[in-house]
């Protein structure tokens, strides 16, 4: 157990998160998880508290989730969107934050286009600091979803291998399940065309575990679990993919594939998906997908945080 | 300089588990509507010795289950670090039932106080009950047992510290005293 001293204020990235920590949030999730199987889903551990959740950038699921994660814990919870705030009047991120510091928010919950934002907050902001998402760098309450829910089908997360294959560059849940995935012992494979790979060799230097390969056919066999990540269209545009058929070809968790894995491996994706681009709708909603139980998962993973964060 | 001395050997743990087993059993003129709920760590083997110590008498198996009140405490504000958790698990519906708390030591009341709320969130039983290896005084709340193994005077200054073999290997209680 931690001691007040080693108490974490915030959660930006897992990369300061030890193995210990990890399975500590994990077992509080399990909890959590009993607490919304409830009919009564609410406890009072945070009343009287503030949450802002404070997103610069769209998303459904992730906001839901952090709000939903928060009200069962009986906080008070304010969602703001960039859009119609004082960010669009030239608002700097850190009269932001500032402003709602002096409004009384306990915890910011926060998503930002820029790598890197939630650590110039949490350096003005007296209260907790949770990343949901931050550019490329991180997205560290997904990746902690994603290894609860592999731990919850699998029973383990030492020695089983992932293959995390798409967008690796662009993607901040890879780097966050690239760090949470190695702390717990997993091999991780990442599989993407090289022009969407990014700084690999810098990579394998970093975590042990970690293998790359540009041949999903070879990389999935024997895998405990597949991640697909969302492939932006935009990157197209860019000259990054000759073209999205190809890429689906080469790359995309397509009926074929589906049809070589074993019938317990895991098929993940963070979401939204493209479906038929990365992933097909056969092997989206087949029975090796739990794409539905991270989305669950992730309610009580919110709620675990929250709670050691600020409870 | 602490000083330590056992209140209860292995064996008063048995007996006393034993008569308050027989003390719910008479309470509750049988025990078809009775779970046995502990309060973890320690609440928890203690409620599974006292449902064990029933089966033998009574050829009965009450329902045991488990309530984790870390959510529900006054306290969390106070203490450092967000206290672990442990699980709860309580089968059948409690709705109806007679619920009967079990702690290894009753205190200041403030964990039953938890617990009562902790339990509403969960079902309306028709009758709460309480019962405690150890009562040490000290109360700060309007809380009250109805089974108690052994009333124990302590200053506030001094601890109880019960062991049981499931989580520390022996049965003993022992008071700890530090003296200047």
């Amino acid at each position: 157990m931690t001691t007040d001293s080693q108490r974490r204020r915030h959660m930006i990235d897992l990369d300061d998160v030890d193995a210990e920590e990890i399975e500590e949030i994990l077992t509080t999730t399990e909890s959590m998880k009993e607490v919304l199987s409830r009919e009564m889903k609410q406890v009072p551990a945070l009343r009287g508290r503030n949450v802002v959740n404070m997103f610069f950038e769209d998303s459904t699921r992730t906001r839901i989730s952090f709000e939903l994660a928060a009200r069962a814990l009986s906080a008070n919870v304010v969602s703001f969107s960039a859009r119609g705030s004082s960010v669009e009047k030239g608002e700097s991120l850190i009269d932001t934050v500032r402003t709602l510091q002096s409004l009384g928010a306990d915890v910011v919950v926060m998503r930002h286009g820029e790598s890197g934002a939630p650590y110039l907050v949490a350096r003005h902001f007296h209260g907790s600091v949770i990343n949901a998402g931050d550019g490329r760098h991180a997205h560290p309450t997904q990746a902690l979803l994603d290894l609860f829910t592999i731990r919850e089908r699998l029973g383990q997360i030492r020695d089983i291998k992932v293959v995390i294959v798409g967008d690796i560059l662009h993607s901040r849940v890879a780097r966050s399940d690239i760090w949470g995935l190695t702390r717990m012992g997993a091999n991780v494979t990442l599989c993407a065309p090289p022009t969407l790979l990014g700084q690999h060799k810098y990579w394998l230097h970093t975590w042990p575990g970690l293998s790359i390969s540009h041949d999903l056919d070879a990389a999935i066999k024997g895998a405990d679990v597949v991640m697909a990540l969302r492939l932006q269209k935009e990157r197209m545009q860019a000259g990054l993919l000759p073209s999205l058929r190809e890429y689906t070809r080469a790359y995309g968790i397509t009926p074929e594939r589906l049809a070589q894995l074993d019938e317990r491996t895991l098929i993940m994706h963070p979401g939204p998906i493209n479906e038929g681009v990365e992933i097909s709708p056969e092997a989206a909603t087949s029975p090796n997908s739990v794409i539905e139980a991270q989305v669950t998962n992730g309610v009580a993973v919110r709620m675990a945080l929250l709670y050691r964060l600020a409870g | 300089m602490k000083e330590r001395k056992q209140i209860l050997t292995a064996d008063d743990i048995r007996r006393a588990l034993v008569r308050i087993a027989h003390e719910i059993d008479e309470r509750n003129g049988g025990l078809q509507d009775v779970i046995l709920v502990g309060i973890p760590r320690r609440g928890v083997p203690i409620a599974e010795r006292i449902a064990s110590a029933i089966a033998d008498f009574e050829g009965v198996q009450v329902p045991v289950g488990q309530l984790d009140i870390t959510l529900y405490r006054d306290d969390l504000r106070m203490r450092g670090t967000a206290a672990q958790m442990h699980k709860t698990s309580i089968q059948p519906d409690i709705t109806g039932k007679t619920v009967v708390f079990v702690d290894d030591v009753l205190y200041t009341g403030r964990t039953v106080r938890a617990a009562l709320d902790a339990i509403a969130d969960l079902g309306r039983p028709s009758c709460i009950q309480l019962a405690v290896l150890i009562d040490r005084g000290h109360r700060e709340l309007p809380i009250r047992a109805d089974f108690v193994g052994k009333n124990v005077p302590t200053a506030r200054s001094e601890r109880v510290m019960v062991h049981l073999r499931e989580c520390d290997g022996a049965d003993e209680v022992l008071i700890e005293r530090t003296s200047k």
